[in-house]
């Protein structure tokens, strides 16, 4: 499948983005801590990572809803402009589909108002090249996203919609502006399992028949496998491991991928390795390793007898590139990388 | 299998619940049966509606007045329907607790957790002296894997896994015999979801307690469970060993349930999720026949003819569907 090259200008990337908040105490949370990440047209990118580990933030400041610190978010190789006009119609461009479908929707607006709302917002209708109307447009919309036929959906209330048809309707609502890129956060994580594999195989069409770029914000493995033609991996504000799905679920490199794929529940061919506690807090991310804390690999004494032990608590690891290679931020993957001679990828600068 | 009910933590058998609803009966709940054992662990898996939440609510009776409830719910033996409530209300707690699904919500915000830990430990033994309370919600807390400290926290003080943990605590309050958890990990990430089965496996391993978990993710239950019972618009459909019935399912509904969470590294899963097309059906305009027969792949006519009973499929297997052989 497609995959975002080096001679390929991404639809949209962030390059060595910073975010912090300062907290009510006055210390600095640093939430974004130099991520990288690219997306190509018709490309499906997942980020995961546990809760904490700032995908989200990651998700709101490629959609511009979140001002970098440091580094920048370039559209089609271009620096995104903050002014109020410019955003505007970057948000046409670019659309969010948030976690909890039920709660996103108001329950007093109907399904045709809610999908209408964007649509009047950016003036769609008078700038539509077939002159097609608002009605027009809500029902193409509706139908793209599976609600078929769309007129009978136009004037039902949000509750009277299963929670598989709630999440049809924001992604209507999306669709409607004809965006270039979709930004989904955990679209399936609060629906049944059975309509679970409905959502994606429609975000999966829509790639196909719009040429929409997505990025799949989750902590669900399987929906990465299931979808996704690439992986980001993200710890403490950092992509920490990225590849092809294949790459990054099949030969993990970073031993925090790798505790992530053996929780997963289907995966009983894998020893559990469950991580102790949380993420730390971001207003102390940990010296050298941001993972060494909770690293199984220095806990067992793995990087130790590969003499990198110390590197793991002292020496920080560099910023991953947004495109090319499987790649891992670990001291212990790239010694194991360079004693399993000139493998894909092992030579890293 | 034992004769004796009171060998048995909790014993559902013919259970039947239907709501009053203004558009005539909806049958929720249809004929249900369950065990759990001593030191085991059952789940029930099923999409919204199944009636799985009300059969965990009605297993405490705690489903909503004027629910209609018929067939037989005893908990340690004892019949949970028609207990007076005194008894009812000794049980709660102390012979059986729930893990309420969304722990998130379930706690009041502006009580200290250790408080509301102490709350049940106190309406059971009021005898208790303040520094014992407190001493039982430190070591409550220390086993659900919190340091003791965490008392002194108000749930905004933690993060989602934490407060689940805290959750577990109160429903351990009381000592109880069974546990009932309904999602206990539904909102939590990964890394946290393994932690929770973790602590919930090692407590029922540790204590000899009986767990039942409701859960709409097949793979979860599969992983954590001895025995798993589906259900599918209200009843049955198949039960059986719990990796059985993942790994190799016999209803074409629990394939569909299984097949939702793909195997990582099965290359006919890439670009191919697999979906369940079409909703449940409405339960007070239940279809002819198999319930599920409207959204099965397999579905024929014998199908439609009459609803299938649950039949055996193999050893403490068994399934709801005439087509079962053939499949």
């Amino acid at each position: 499948m497609t995959t975002a090259s080096e001679d390929q200008t991404p639809l949209i990337e962030a390059d060595g983005v910073y975010v912090d908040f300062v907290t009510r105490g006055g210390q600095v949370a640093r939430a974004l801590d130099g991520a990288d990440l690219a997306v190509g047209p018709s490309e499906i990118v997942a980020l995961v990572g546990e809760s904490g580990s700032g995908k989200t933030t990651l998700a709101r400041t490629l959609m511009g809803l979140q001002r970098p610190s440091h580094g920048e978010v370039r559209v089609e190789g271009k620096p995104l402009d903050y002014s109020i006009r410019a955003l505007r119609q970057f948000r046409g461009r670019v659309q969010m589909v948030l976690q909890d479908a039920a709660g996103s929707l108001n329950p007093r607006q109907t399904i045709y108002e809610s999908v209408a709302e964007g649509i009047r917002l950016h003036r769609r209708v008078a700038s539509d090249p077939e002159g097609r109307t608002e009605t027009d447009l809500v029902a193409t919309a509706l139908a793209e996203a599976g609600l078929r036929p769309p007129d009978r959906f136009f004037l039902r209330f949000p509750h009277e919609l299963s929670g598989g048809q709630k999440q049809r309707v924001l992604i209507a609502g999306a669709l409607a502006l004809r965006p270039q890129l979709l930004i989904a956060d955990e679209p399936v994580s609060s629906l049944d399992a059975s309509i679970r594999g409905e959502i994606l195989a429609l975000l999966l069409r829509l790639r196909q028949d719009l040429g929409l770029g997505i990025v799949v914000v989750t902590h669900d493995l399987g929906l990465a496998w299931n979808i996704a033609d690439r992986i980001a991996v993200m710890y403490l504000g950092r992509v920490v491991e990225c590849g092809s799905t294949e790459e990054v679920l099949e030969s993990p490199r970073h031993p925090y991928t790798k505790a992530l794929l053996s929780v997963v529940p289907e995966m009983e061919r894998l020893e559990a390795v469950v991580l102790a506690g949380e993420i730390p807090d971001p207003t102390r991310i940990p010296s050298g390793c941001r993972f060494h804390p909770r690293c199984p690999a220095l806990a067992d004494g793995t990087a130790e007898r590969h003499g990198v032990a110390d590197k793991c608590r002292t020496e920080p690891l560099e910023l991953l590139p947004a495109v090319g290679d499987h790649r891992a931020a670990c001291h212990l993957d790239a010694v194991l990388q360079q004693g399993s001679g000139p493998s894909e990828g092992a030579v890293r600068r | 299998m034992t004769s004796m009910t009171e060998e048995h933590l909790l014993h559902v058998r013919g259970l039947t619940v239907a709501y009053q609803t203004s558009e005539g009966p909806l049958p929720a709940v249809r004929g249900v049966d369950l065990v759990v054992g001593k030191g085991e662990v059952v789940g029930v898996a099923g999409e919204s509606g199944c009636g799985k939440s009300t059969l965990v609510s009605t297993v405490l009776r705690l489903q909503p007045p004027g629910a209609k409830v018929e067939g037989e719910v005893r908990v340690l033996g004892e019949d949970v329907l028609t207990m007076g409530w005194g008894p009812l209300r000794a049980l709660r707690w102390a012979d059986a607790s729930i893990v309420f699904q969304g722990a998130l919500h379930s706690l009041n915000p502006v009580q200290r957790v250790g408080n509301q830990i102490a709350e049940p430990i106190r309406l059971h033994e009021p005898k208790l002296s303040r520094a014992d309370v407190d001493d039982r919600v430190n070591a409550l807390l220390e086993q659900v894997g919190l340091s003791g400290e965490r008392s002194r926290s108000y749930p905004h003080q933690l993060s989602g896994g934490q407060k689940q943990r805290v959750m577990i605590a109160m429903a351990l309050a009381c000592r109880p015999s069974l546990i009932v958890a309904d999602e206990p990990t539904t909102a939590l990430d990964v890394m946290v979801q393994a932690q929770i089965l973790d602590l919930l496996s090692g407590l029922v391993r540790d204590l000899g307690v009986g767990l039942l978990i409701i859960s709409h993710d097949l793979s979860v239950l599969g992983d954590v469970c001895d025995r798993v019972v589906v259900m599918y618009a209200g009843r049955v459909v198949e039960t059986g060993g719990a990796t059985e019935v993942f790994t190799d399912p016999k209803h074409p509904y629990t394939r569909a349930l299984s097949d939702a969470f793909p195997l990582i590294g099965d290359r006919s899963a890439r670009y191919a999720p697999a979906g369940l097309p079409g909703d449940p059906p409405d339960p007070r305009e239940l279809p002819a026949g198999c319930s599920f027969a409207p959204r099965c792949r397999h579905a024929a006519d014998v199908c439609r003819a009459a609803e299938p009973p649950l039949i055996e499929v193999g050893s403490g297997r068994s399934a709801a569907c005439v087509r079962v052989g053939e499949l």
